[in-house]
C-alpha cells in the first residue's frame, strides 16, 4: 500500500486537556480508511487535524509532523487554501449554503478561478453525477438547495466538494444525521467514491466501518490503539480494548 | 402512618387532590381570577402603544389636509418656493422634499459603505476583546443626543468645509450629509453585526473547506446569508436620517433653497417644521401639518420596506 498521508508522533492540546496522544498511522492511497471509537475518542479532532479546520478553534496546540505526499502539511510555506483544495470535506450536517444547487456545486470552482460558463457546466454535472444525485436536481438546478431532503443535501455536499477535484475526501460521520435508505445511497456512492479518491471516514456505526472500509483505526481516550485492514481488525483484534469495543462491552 | 382501609385512603387523596385542583384551577377560583386581572394589565399597557400611534395617525391626517386642499396638492407637493411670511405667501414644499431624499441618500452613499464593513470587520475578523471594545464604542455613538452632534458639527465640521472648499459658508447640505452620516453609523452597525453573527458557523466551515480565504468566505458566503438583516439595517438607518432634526438644522444652514449644490443652504423637512412652528399661524401653520404629513408618509413607507425585508430574513430561517 502506498501511504498519502503519514502522522508521525502526533500530539493535540485543546488548552490543557490533551486530546490526542502520540499518534502515528500512514493513510493509505485510494482506499476508504474508517475511524472508530466511543465518543469524545478524538476521531473527529484527528480528522479534522488532517485538512487544518482545527485551525479555527481558539486554544489549540499540535505537536509533532504531519505530511501530505511528503509535505508537512503544518509548514509556514503551505497555502490553507491549497490544502484544503487538495483534502476535501464532508461535514456531520449537511451544510448546502443558502443558495441554488448550480451555485452551491460552483461556488468552490468559482473561489479557485473558473469563471468561463461552459466549463462551470462541465464541472458540476460532473460532481453531480459522480455523487449519484444528477438525475434528481438536473431539473432543479437554479432551485435553492435548502429545499432539497437531509439525504439529497448530504450527497450535495459530496458533490460540491468534488468540485474542486480534490485528492482526499474527509468525511466526518456523513450519515449519522440521515435516515436508512439514504445512508445506504451515501454507502454506495462512498464505496464508487474510492476508485478516485482516497476516503477517510470518521462513522459511529461499527457496521458502516465492516461494510465500507478497507481499514480500520480505532481510538480511545486520545490514542490510537490499533491500525490494520478492517476484516482483521473486526475479527482478530490485537488488542484487548479493540476487542471489547467492537464486541459492544462498551461504547 | 398505617392505612387500614385501602379504600378510603385513596378516595381521600381523590377528594384532596380534586379539591386542590378546583381551588387553583378552576374558573372562578382566585388564582384564575388574578390571572385575568393580570392578563387585562397587560394588555392595556399594549393598546396604550397602539393608542398612541393611532391617535397620532389621525391627528396628522386631520390637521394636514386641509391645507394640501387649499394650497392644492401639485402646488404644495412640486412648489419649488416656500415663502410662507411674505405678502403673497407662497407654500411650496419641493426644496424641502428633494434635500430630505438628498441628504438621506448623501448619508446612506457615505454610512452604508463605512457601516457595512466595520460591521464585516466586527463579526468576523475581529478578536473578541477588540470586538467588545469597540463596540462599547459604537453603542455610546448611538446615545449622543443629536444636540452634540449639531454642536460639533457647527464648530468643527462647517468652518472646516468653509477652509477646505473655499466657499463663503460652510453650513449647507454636504455639512448635513456628513452629520447624518455619522448619526446613522450606530444603526447600520449593530444590526449588520447580529445579522452577520447569525450566520450559521456550518457555512462558513463549508466554504473554508473548500478552500476559500476567510475573506471570501465572509464576501460570498456570510453576507449573501446574512442579507435580508442587512438590507435591514439600511433601511433603518435610512429612517432614522429622514427623521433626525435638532442636528441638520444645526449645520445646514436652514434657509428653504432648492438643493442646487452641495454647498447650498437648505432646510429638511424636519427643520421645516421646527423653525417655523413657533410663531405659525393661520394657514401657514396648517401648512406645517401638512409638511409633518408628508414626512410622517415618508417614515411610514420606509417602516413598510422594513418589516418587508425583516419577514424576509424570518421565512428564510424556516
Amino acid at each position: 500500500m502506498n501511504s498519502i498521508i503519514s502522522v508521525k508522533d502526533m500530539c493535540l492540546w485543546y488548552g490543557d486537556h490533551q486530546a490526542l496522544k502520540n499518534l502515528n498511522v500512514e493513510i493509505p492511497e485510494k482506499s476508504i480508511t474508517a475511524l472508530i471509537g466511543p465518543s469524545g475518542c478524538g476521531k473527529s479532532t484527528f480528522l479534522k487535524t488532517l485538512n487544518r479546520m482545527n485551525d479555527l478553534i481558539p486554544g489549540v496546540r499540535i505537536t509533532g509532523d504531519i505530511r501530505y505526499k511528503g509535505a508537512d502539511i503544518f509548514d509556514k510555506e503551505v497555502d490553507v487554501s491549497n490544502l484544503r483544495k487538495e483534502i476535501g470535506m464532508v461535514f456531520q450536517n449537511p451544510n448546502p449554503f443558502p443558495m441554488s444547487i448550480y451555485n452551491n456545486v460552483a461556488y468552490g470552482p468559482r473561489t479557485h478561478g473558473i469563471t468561463n460558463k461552459v466549463q462551470l457546466d462541465e464541472i458540476v454535472e460532473r460532481a453531480l453525477r459522480d455523487a449519484a444525485i444528477w438525475d434528481e436536481v438536473k431539473d432543479r438546478l437554479k432551485k435553492n438547495a435548502l429545499g432539497i431532503s437531509g439525504g439529497q443535501q448530504q450527497r450535495l455536499c459530496i458533490a460540491r466538494a468534488l468540485a474542486v477535484q480534490p485528492t482526499v475526501l474527509l468525511m466526518d460521520e456523513p450519515t449519522s444525521a440521515l435516515d436508512p435508505i439514504s445512508t445506504s445511497r451515501i454507502e454506495e456512492l462512498i464505496l464508487e467514491l474510492k476508485e478516485k479518491y482516497t476516503i477517510v471516514i470518521v462513522t459511529h456505526n461499527m457496521q458502516q466501518a465492516v461494510r465500507v472500509s478497507d481499514y480500520t483505526a480505532f481510538f480511545l481516550l486520545g490514542e490510537l490503539v490499533e491500525f490494520g485492514r478492517t476484516e482483521d481488525i473486526f475479527s482478530q483484534p490485537m488488542d484487548k480494548r479493540t476487542e471489547d469495543y467492537i464486541t459492544g462491552r462498551f461504547g | 402512618m398505617v392505612i387500614t382501609n385501602k379504600k378510603s385512603y385513596i378516595k381521600q387523596t381523590t377528594d384532596y387532590n380534586t379539591k386542590l385542583q378546583k381551588k387553583l384551577w378552576y374558573k372562578g377560583s382566585k388564582a384564575q381570577r388574578l390571572e385575568h386581572i393580570v392578563h387585562g394589565i397587560f394588555l392595556l399597557l399594549g393598546l396604550i402603544t397602539v393608542g398612541c400611534v393611532l391617535l397620532i395617525t389621525i391627528y396628522l391626517f386631520i390637521s394636514g389636509i386641509p391645507a394640501i386642499l387649499k394650497i392644492g396638492i401639485v402646488d404644495f407637493l412640486f412648489g419649488k418656493e416656500w415663502a410662507s411670511t411674505a405678502a403673497e405667501p407662497k407654500y411650496g414644499i419641493l426644496p424641502f422634499i428633494l434635500t430630505s431624499i438628498y441628504g438621506t441618500a448623501g448619508a446612506v452613499a457615505i454610512g452604508v459603505p463605512v457601516g457595512f464593513m466595520t460591521s464585516v470587520y466586527l463579526s468576523k475578523y475581529a478578536s473578541p476583546k477588540v470586538k467588545s471594545a469597540m463596540q462599547s464604542a459604537v453603542g455610546l455613538l448611538a446615545g449622543i443626543p443629536s444636540v452634540v452632534y449639531g454642536l460639533v458639527g457647527m464648530l468643527v465640521l462647517v468652518p472646516g468645509i468653509r477652509k477646505i472648499f473655499n466657499v463663503p459658508d460652510g453650513a449647507g447640505l454636504l455639512a448635513a450629509i456628513i452629520v447624518l452620516a455619522i448619526m446613522i453609523l450606530p444603526s447600520i452597525i449593530k444590526m449588520s453585526v447580529t445579522a452577520l453573527d447569525a450566520v450559521p458557523k456550518e457555512y462558513e466551515h463549508a466554504s473554508l473547506a473548500l478552500g476559500a480565504t476567510p475573506t471570501e468566505t465572509y464576501f460570498r458566503v456570510s453576507v449573501p446569508a446574512a442579507k435580508s438583516g442587512i438590507a435591514a439595517a439600511v433601511v433603518l438607518g435610512v429612517g432614522r436620517a429622514i427623521g433626525e432634526a435638532m442636528a441638520v438644522m444645526m449645520v445646514a444652514g436652514n434657509v428653504p433653497n432648492m438643493p442646487d449644490s452641495l454647498f447650498q443652504s437648505v432646510r429638511f423637512l424636519t427643520t421645516a417644521v421646527s423653525s417655523e412652528m413657533a410663531y405659525s399661524n393661520g394657514l401657514q401653520r396648517q401648512a406645517l401639518f401638512s409638511i409633518a404629513l408628508v414626512l410622517f408618509l415618508f417614515i411610514m413607507l420606509i417602516n413598510a420596506a422594513l418589516n418587508f425585508f425583516l419577514k424576509g430574513e424570518g421565512s428564510k430561517s424556516n
